[in-house]
């Protein structure tokens, strides 16, 4: 028994002197969605990124789009007595119960890219990026770029109904208000895909005599910029010159267009929302300082000035 | 069975048709507007027969294969899969008859597999074809790995945007795909087969016709079918999308089969029809895109459409006309 209990003792000191040696060893669980789009699986590569470059151990649990796994997941880690759990999220209701283990266990859980309806007290902190921002920051841009001339926009939406969808245009509506020379005037949905992006693009050149009308495209993602860049080129017009490009997200693809002088601008959707996770983790646990309950990613604005092709090979190898 | 002429038959799709480019107009003067640009015709009527031939092509297939009662809902994933093995094989340098056989003969494969469930295991067509639609989408995103692979190669790119005497590509192999598969059904026996497996399996089987092969043979069509519209879906964009190439696009085949007029309990059926189907439907997509109208109505206008088009079709609606017709000219006579 003594023996035991002085086995345990030891055990316990040696736990406790290498905790206080290396701050930073230590292990974080992410239970992450799935890997439904290429901006998820760049999330995934650069969460893993990061806690390699702190020295932390991540435990990775994909999902597969369903949230039983997840609370599965979030169990399993508990067990596992991690130091800290990530949870992207898959659906905003029904973490109440699991969430409540988790506090009970004293884990702290930091919720990336997505909320969730329960009390604030369950998870330290939430990482996502302010999808209203990113529509007004896109629409900044064209607003500083076309200056006093008149502009006729026409707009790529995302799937309808849409949260990103909704957000997007309401910030790029409220960035151009005010500017009475830039209307928006056609808007339809290309679903975030390529292909509805060309195929949206295509009607709109034929409805405004050619093309010839239409002073930008704004895209709700990168994707369907694109394809409408596709569209604009097969009409014979230049996409970057006769007709400026702007767009959301920030995938490697886009880069490459702006290299080739056919997108102006792209909004950074970070993929890494992990950093600034891991960030507020350490000065937590370090010194017990409570994180803001939301932290809002950077929505970082990129022009062919940014150096498109660097840009390109930097992010060509996350899995976009 | 009365022998139906073509005008019986193709009257209702026609008018349809003729509606919906006369609404186009309507909202949208310049609809009929075709110029010469850069090589090719240009214009929205030529947007329509373009964006319309993939799901003509899957029409094309489907509609042997809803003529003998079946359905194959794997067609949406068996485009994203033969995407992907273009765009893959595309991407490290593979030549346009390689990656084009590839493509086509993992169709087939998926073709087979899907006939082989129905004809040789008996399973119920919509549940044997589920089982593809699902994992067929899961193997695209193996082979993708997640993400769009994204080509540069001319000749691929060719099949997708390309234009032949001023056509678009896509719709020249379709119009192609379908007088050749029109010609097999109907100059050789194999139409017959079809629609006497349609009527009634288990008596065409006693009269001698080998009907597992004949379903077979039609669902591997189908399968090759919608490997050439997902090469042309890819290259259309230059890249496979695993997530959203044909995406949903089953349904439009089918619907297309439908409004040509071919009967989902079997035996009767025309793929020109299905064609015009197709037509008809992206007539209608175009159509809102030219309009100006908010995407929040794109769902609502095109199911009005769709069921007055199918109303129109009903043989009871269409026996009251007759009906009426023929007391007006009795009432003229006399």
């Amino acid at each position: 028994m003594t023996i035991l209990r002085k086995l345990a003792l030891g055990a316990s000191m040696i736990a406790l002197c290498c905790t206080a040696a290396n701050a930073a060893d230590r292990t974080v669980g992410f239970s992450q969605i799935g890997s439904e789009s290429g901006w998820r699986a760049a999330e995934t590569s650069v969460t893993k990124q990061e806690a390699e470059k702190r020295g932390i151990t991540l435990k990775f649990a994909d999902a597969q789009q369903k949230q039983e796994n997840q609370i599965k997941a979030i169990r399993g880690f508990i067990a596992q007595g991690v130091d800290a759990i990530l949870v992207a999220p898959v659906v905003a209701t029904g973490w109440e119960q699991v969430l409540g283990e988790a506090k009970d266990a004293k884990i702290p859980v930091i919720l990336l890219d997505r909320g969730i309806d329960a009390p604030q007290d369950l998870y330290l902190t939430s990482v996502a990026s302010d999808q209203v921002k990113e529509g007004r920051v896109a629409g900044e841009w064209l607003v500083k770029t076309v200056g006093d001339k008149p502009c006729r926009v026409v707009e790529l939406q995302g799937t309808v109904g849409s949260t990103p969808a909704i957000n997007r245009k309401k910030g790029f509506e409220e960035a151009i208000a005010g500017h009475k020379n830039i209307s928006i005037v056609r808007s339809q949905t290309g679903d975030f895909t390529r292909s509805k992006g060309k195929e949206v693009m295509e009607g709109f050149l034929k409805a405004e005599n050619g093309g010839k009308d239409v002073c930008a495209m704004y895209a709700h993602n990168d994707d369907m910029a694109v394809g409408g860049i596709q569209a604009i080129k097969d009409a014979g017009l230049k996409p970057g010159k006769d007709i400026l490009v702007v767009s959301i997200d920030a995938v490697p693809d886009i880069f490459q267009a702006m290299a080739a002088g056919e997108a102006n601008a792209t909004v950074e959707l970070t993929p890494n929302m992990a950093g600034p996770a891991f960030d507020a983790l350490d000065a937590y646990l370090k010194s017990g300082k409570q994180p803001e309950k939301f932290i809002i990613t950077q929505s970082k604005l990129y022009t062919p000035a940014d150096d498109p092709k660097g840009e390109y090979e930097r992010r060509k190898g996350l899995g976009y | 069975m009365k022998r139906l002429h073509l005008s019986d038959i193709a009257r209702p799709q026609l008018l349809a048709l003729a509606c919906i480019l006369l609404l186009n107009w309507l909202v949208f003067p310049g609809f009929f507007t075709v110029t010469w640009q850069d090589g090719r015709l240009f214009g929205s009527l030529i947007d329509v027969i373009n964006r319309g031939a993939p799901v003509a092509i899957l029409a094309v297939g489907m509609t042997a294969i809803i003529a003998t009662r079946g359905v194959d809902l794997s067609v949406g994933a068996v485009m994203a899969v033969a995407g992907a093995v273009a765009a893959t094989a595309a991407v490290v340098g593979q030549p346009l008859i390689v990656t084009l056989l590839g493509a086509l003969l993992v169709g087939l494969a998926c073709g087979l597999w899907n006939g082989a469930l129905v004809a040789f295991l008996g399973m119920q067509p919509f549940v044997a074809t589920l089982v593809l639609m699902v994992a067929g989408r899961g193997l695209a995103q193996l082979i993708t790995e997640g993400s769009i692979v994204t080509f540069s190669d001319p000749a691929l790119i060719f099949v997708g945007t390309g234009s032949l005497l001023g056509l678009p590509m896509p719709a020249v192999i379709a119009l192609v795909l379908m007088i050749a598969a029109h010609l097999v059904m109907r100059r050789t026996a194999m139409g017959l087969f079809v629609e006497a497996i349609g009527t009634n399996r288990s008596a065409a089987s006693y009269t001698g016709l080998r009907t597992r092969t004949v379903i077979l043979t039609l669902y591997a069509f189908g399968g090759l079918c919608a490997a050439l519209a997902g090469v042309i879906a890819a290259a259309d964009i230059r890249g496979a999308d695993a997530n959203n190439a044909g995406l949903w696009l089953e349904l439009d085949a089918i619907l297309a089969v439908v409004i040509g007029g071919t009967s989902l309990m079997g035996g009767r059926f025309s793929i020109p029809m299905s064609v015009l189907g197709a037509v008809i439907i992206q007539a209608m997509n175009t159509g809102i895109l030219v309009s100006g109208l908010p995407p929040e109505f794109n769902l609502i206008v095109k199911a009005s459409v769709i069921i007055l088009i199918l109303v129109m079709q009903s043989d009871r609606i269409g026996e009251l006309v007759s009906r009426r017709f023929a007391r007006l000219k009795l009432r003229g006579k006399s």
